[in-house]
């Protein structure tokens, strides 16, 4: 049975794309069959962190609308065949998604792969609820800093609300996994440890991502960094967040860029 | 050493901690998001309200979460009078 996540975080600009794309590229490089899924209609940004964007024909609102079936609107990805785009419109707006529409392009994407990551838009309305509705797994994506934290906590309240399984009783499972953290400037008391993010929002940390020349220089080239870099610190701690997820006990570490000798001694160990 | 650089010696991180904490506090219980904290004052206020006249707005319960121990924090101002009524009932 597949997995359906969602990467969500309330504010823009905090890593939930570049998260989208490196663990469902991380997930395909473990050998399960994903599909990432843009929900962000009108402002669409999956196809080009994927370096797909020439190759989108039909979209999610075609699929859901019933104008293209689910199989012509797949993206497969050229380096990971298990590995499946499905864009966002870039024309339409969001309420040309339907509830029902929505979750009859869930059900279908659950038949297919084993897991379905959900690329949530920024904010807290119609597209931001939609996207997370059908979830049984919520990643919220949040930076060490007080605007990030608080919009998290927003969209956590939200989770616990207008989800299908909060809705029915059921469990719905949350993590953290913080981005562009620094731990020299945490250590020097410059930003918020991971010890008070996670005090805060008081949901399990997935994964701890240093800041990093490497997600841009990913994005650059259109190829998630799980893939672009696979070595470095960046995709070492989705690779890490990935293996949590398919239920193995992962040491926490915050993966450091250096490589040396020295660097490995002072890695330092997160809670 | 001017005043700027000794605040900085102890960094701006703790100020954002307390700033959030105190923030969000507030905005749980406005936008419905029952945390633990507000669970309990409102099910341990139910209980005082049976027997006390109490006002909402001086009970205060506050959350310390430590390594070995959690502290939970109940304070509550009585009236004088009402107290004094219910002691001699």
């Amino acid at each position: 049975m597949a997995k359906v996540i969602v990467v969500t975080s309330g504010k823009g600009g905090v890593g939930k794309t570049t998260t989208t794309a490196a663990l469902g590229a991380a997930l395909a490089q473990a050998g399960q069959s994903v599909c990432v899924v843009d929900f962000d209609v009108g402002l669409r940004n999956l196809d080009l962190i994927m370096g797909a964007e020439r190759r989108v024909v039909y979209d999610l609102i075609n699929v859901v609308q019933g104008d293209a079936k689910l199989t012509q609107a797949l993206i497969r990805d050229k380096r990971l065949d298990t590995l499946s785009l499905l864009p966002a419109s870039q024309t339409r707006d969001k309420d040309a998604l339907t509830d029902d529409g929505v979750a009859r392009v869930i059900g279908e994407l659950r038949e297919k792969f084993d897991w379905v990551i959900c690329d949530s838009p920024a904010g807290i309305e119609r597209g931001a609820t939609l996207a997370m509705r059908h979830a049984d797994i919520a990643v919220v994506v949040t930076n060490p800093e007080v605007s990030s934290v608080r919009d998290s906590d927003r969209i956590i309240g939200l989770l616990d609300a207008k989800t299908e399984r909060a809705e029915k009783g059921e469990r719905l499972e949350k993590h953290l996994i913080l981005t562009r953290y620094d731990p020299g400037r945490a250590e020097r008391g410059e930003m918020l440890k991971i010890d008070d993010v996670l005090e805060i929002l008081s949901i399990p940390l997935l994964a701890v991502v240093p800041e990093s020349e490497e997600v841009l220089k990913a994005s650059n080239l259109g190829s998630p960094v799980t893939l672009n870099a696979p070595q470095s610190a960046p995709a070492r701690a989705y690779a890490d967040a990935v293996r949590r997820l398919k239920g193995e006990t992962v040491a926490m570490i915050v993966p450091s860029e250096k490589r040396s000798l020295l660097g490995k001694l002072f890695t330092r160990r997160a809670a | 050493m001017n005043l700027l650089s000794f605040l900085s010696r102890r960094g701006t991180a703790p100020v954002a901690r307390e700033r959030l904490q105190i923030l969000l506090a507030h905005e749980r219980t406005a936008f419905g998001r029952s945390d633990l904290v507000a669970v309990l004052r409102e099910e341990i206020l139910a209980v005082i309200a049976k027997h006390v006249a109490i006002d909402q707005e001086k009970v205060k319960v506050t959350m310390e979460r430590g390594d070995a121990v959690s502290t939970l924090g109940v304070d509550i101002e009585l009236p004088d009078n009402k107290v004094a009524r219910l002691a001699s009932a």
